[in-house]
């Protein structure tokens, strides 16, 4: 699809509201299993969106907003709450072993600053500094076994394991961009909400903010179930593999480009998408002049990987807001990507009706 | 059943991509069934007879899926790279045939090698359309294709890509045509997604909610030179499984498909599969769990463009089938 820089004049933009709610949720700490300050942030901005608001027994929000006009159609829509994170694992004097929570790459770890536990800590993750490293220490990357989060011993004595953590970085909009950590799935929570803000009459919208992506899709599983839609969108962050190679030879594996918009899933680990809602997708944004790419067939994966599986089957699709650097301490994505994935759910939700499960796939 | 067979093995469906198959199947059993409809996901689920006193709801279930590869990227020359779908092994693949959903044609290359003993791994192998560049290749990111094989009539051997499953797919829709009275529900189950993780059959097999579940697949054999050891061979009558990598079947099950065998006088034989699964492992763990077993057709060269079959075996599945679902099941 050959990307038009043309969005139509009634897209309901991302404005410095929206921003400065990114802002908020990115810097807020939700590591999986421990959402609770997401949670707090969502439920008041869906206060007055939704008609009937839940936090199950997991702890994914459950939010429904019902349909103002007959035939309605039951859409899920899912984000995920969680991020990647650490978990204290056992320390003293204010040195802590810890695990990963999700999945992060142990060699980017040293030397980045932490936050540690509910009253957020300042910790750093430490090294040897080149001084005192060999050359052959050097060589090698430094394994999750000897790397230790230092908060210090004073506030040593205020955490413990058990204790989760997080990159320390805050939120910043750099020019086109947005630079944050945990903007997977920050930028998929406030589309939701703002998905609930514009909810179309005609549709039954169930918007589940859910736990525990990051470490297998178990908060969407449940929510599946229970909100039991006829179809479902998912909407998270994918990896922008898109960087110039070192001998500026074609690279044949990105699976996404900063400034292609909205990502398309046909095909990840766990899911194939229902090719009804990749056609209906397509031909919204072809519609609407909305540039959006297919992200390369592959691994990883989303909510909808619980989602469709849930009961008797779910058709299911999922849409990102590519990102540069995901899973580490600062994610690089693109404003205008994020309004374009909007743009393109306002319309295709507009656009949906139950016909499209009549349709052959 | 050979010219069922030869349309069914011939047509295109890769894992959520099964409408061809999906068509072909529903105008074989229309008017054979009580009941015709498509679920959430795409399974065609087929039932025949009505619950009566001491019946069960029995789920028969065979996937119309194959295994294929899907467009990642479409270079300046016009070359497609790929990645999988379902279990596709690279050494089966250089020198082979695709044809996309859309009707495209093309042949699956690989880079240069270093040493004439390596395997090209996926990344280092290339669709070539005979496309003069990207903007004439009739491919694009997210296209599906499968492997392009005609079917081989050996006589007693039949050799085609997708027998797994679209043999199954044949016995199920011959069992139908044959089974003229059962005190049973049957829901025969033309599932969908197989071969990335049984998917069609959990939501299926959910939707359904039945006291027995039955896959039919293929599986493995041992008799080939130097090949794997498994007591499984082409020829020796359906295998009636006891254990694969996902499932330890319920010996009930096992018990009353070789007991029925028996008194039919059908050949049968015992199957243990090392590795690899079928929607069986799935029926099993659905609600709160269903008793289940597996009829298997013995197939040599699984996952590779040539599969072989004994047609024998093929019509032994059908009358061991027929005769399992027309008495009444005391499982014991």
């Amino acid at each position: 699809m050959t990307p038009k820089k043309t969005t139509p004049s009634t897209t309901p933009l991302i404005g410095a509201e929206q921003i400065a709610l990114l802002e908020r949720l990115s810097n807020a700490v939700a590591v999986s299993g421990a959402e609770h300050e997401v949670r707090k942030i969502v439920m008041a901005e869906i206060k007055d969106l939704a008609d009937d608001i839940k936090v199950d027994a997991l702890g994914n929000v459950l939010a429904t907003r019902h349909a103002r006009q007959q035939p309605a159609l039951r859409v899920m829509l899912a984000a995920h709450m969680d991020e990647v994170g650490f978990m204290l694992v056992d320390g003293e004097d204010g040195l802590y072993e810890f695990a990963t929570v999700g999945g992060i790459d142990v060699r980017q770890l040293p030397g980045k600053t932490v936050l540690v536990g509910k009253d957020h800590l300042p910790g750093v993750i430490g090294a040897k500094p080149i001084h005192h490293t060999t050359a052959d220490e050097r060589r090698n990357a430094i394994s999750l076994d000897s790397l230790r989060i230092d908060v210090g011993n004073e506030n040593g004595k205020k955490v413990h394991p058990g204790d989760r953590a997080t990159f320390a970085t805050r939120f910043q909009q750099l020019g086109p961009s947005l630079v944050g950590k945990a903007l997977d799935d920050r930028l998929g929570v406030v589309t939701v909400i703002e998905l609930l803000r514009h909810a179309p009459a005609h549709i039954e919208l169930l918007a589940a903010f859910t736990v525990q992506e990051e470490v297998g899709l178990r908060g969407a599983r449940v929510a599946g179930y229970a909100l039991d839609p006829q179809l479902a969108f998912a909407l998270d962050s994918t990896p922008a593999g898109d960087l110039p190679t070192w001998d500026g030879e074609e690279s044949p594996r990105y699976n996404t480009r900063l400034d292609g918009g909205p990502a398309i899933y046909v095909a990840d680990q766990g899911t194939l998408s229902d090719p009804r809602l990749i056609q209906h997708l397509l031909q919204t944004a072809e519609t609407f002049g909305i540039p959006c790419q297919i992200r390369q067939p592959g691994g990883g994966g989303t909510d909808a990987g619980a989602i469709h599986k849930q009961r008797a089957g779910i058709p299911v699709v999922s849409v990102s807001v590519p990102g540069r650097y995901a899973h580490t301490a600062a994610l690089v994505a693109r404003l205008d990507d994020w309004q374009h994935t909007l743009a393109l759910m306002v319309y295709a939700l507009e656009r949906l009706t139950p016909a499209i499960l009549e349709q052959e796939r | 059943m050979k010219p069922l067979i030869k349309k069914l093995v011939e047509a295109v469906g890769p894992s959520g991509y099964e409408g061809a198959v999906r068509e072909l199947v529903k105008k074989e059993v229309t008017g054979l069934a009580d009941d015709v409809r498509v679920d959430a996901l795409g399974n065609l689920i087929v039932r025949k007879g009505k619950q009566s006193v001491g019946g069960l709801r029995i789920m028969l279930s065979a996937h119309m899926d194959e295994i294929g590869i899907i467009a990642t990227h479409v270079d300046e020359d016009g070359f497609v790279r790929f990645t999988t779908i379902g279990g596709v092994g690279p050494r089966t693949l250089i020198g082979g045939r695709v044809q996309f959903l859309n009707g495209a044609f093309g042949v699956i290359a690989g880079e240069r090698l270093t040493a004439t003993d390596q395997v090209h791994s996926f990344e280092k192998m290339y669709i070539d359309l005979g496309a003069a560049g990207k903007a004439d290749c009739p491919v694009k990111v997210g296209d599906l294709a499968i492997f392009d094989r005609p079917m081989m009539d050996l006589g007693s051997r039949l050799v085609a890509k997708s027998m797994d499953d679209r043999i199954a797919v044949a016995v199920l829709i011959e069992t139908l045509r044959k089974l003229k009275d059962t005190p049973h529900e049957v829901y025969f189950v033309f599932s969908t997604q197989e071969e990335v993780g049984t998917r069609g059959a959990t939501t299926a097999a959910y939707g359904i909610d039945p006291d027995l579940g039955i896959a039919v697949d293929v599986t493995a054999t041992g008799d080939t030179p130097k090949g794997m050891r498994m007591a499984v061979k082409l020829g020796a009558g359906p295998a009636v499984k006891v254990r694969d990598g996902g499932m330890l079947s319920d010996p009930r099950v096992v018990r009353w498909m070789a007991d029925t065998a028996e008194a039919a006088k059908i050949p049968y034989q015992l199957e243990i599969l090392e590795a690899g699964s079928t929607d069986a492992s799935a029926i099993q763990l659905t609600r709160s769990g269903v008793p289940v077993g597996c009829l298997s057709i013995p197939c040599r060269y699984i996952h590779s463009p040539s599969e072989m079959v004994d047609y024998n075996d093929v019509r032994h599945a059908v009358s061991l089938l027929t005769v399992l679902l027309s008495n009444p099941i005391h499982l014991q």
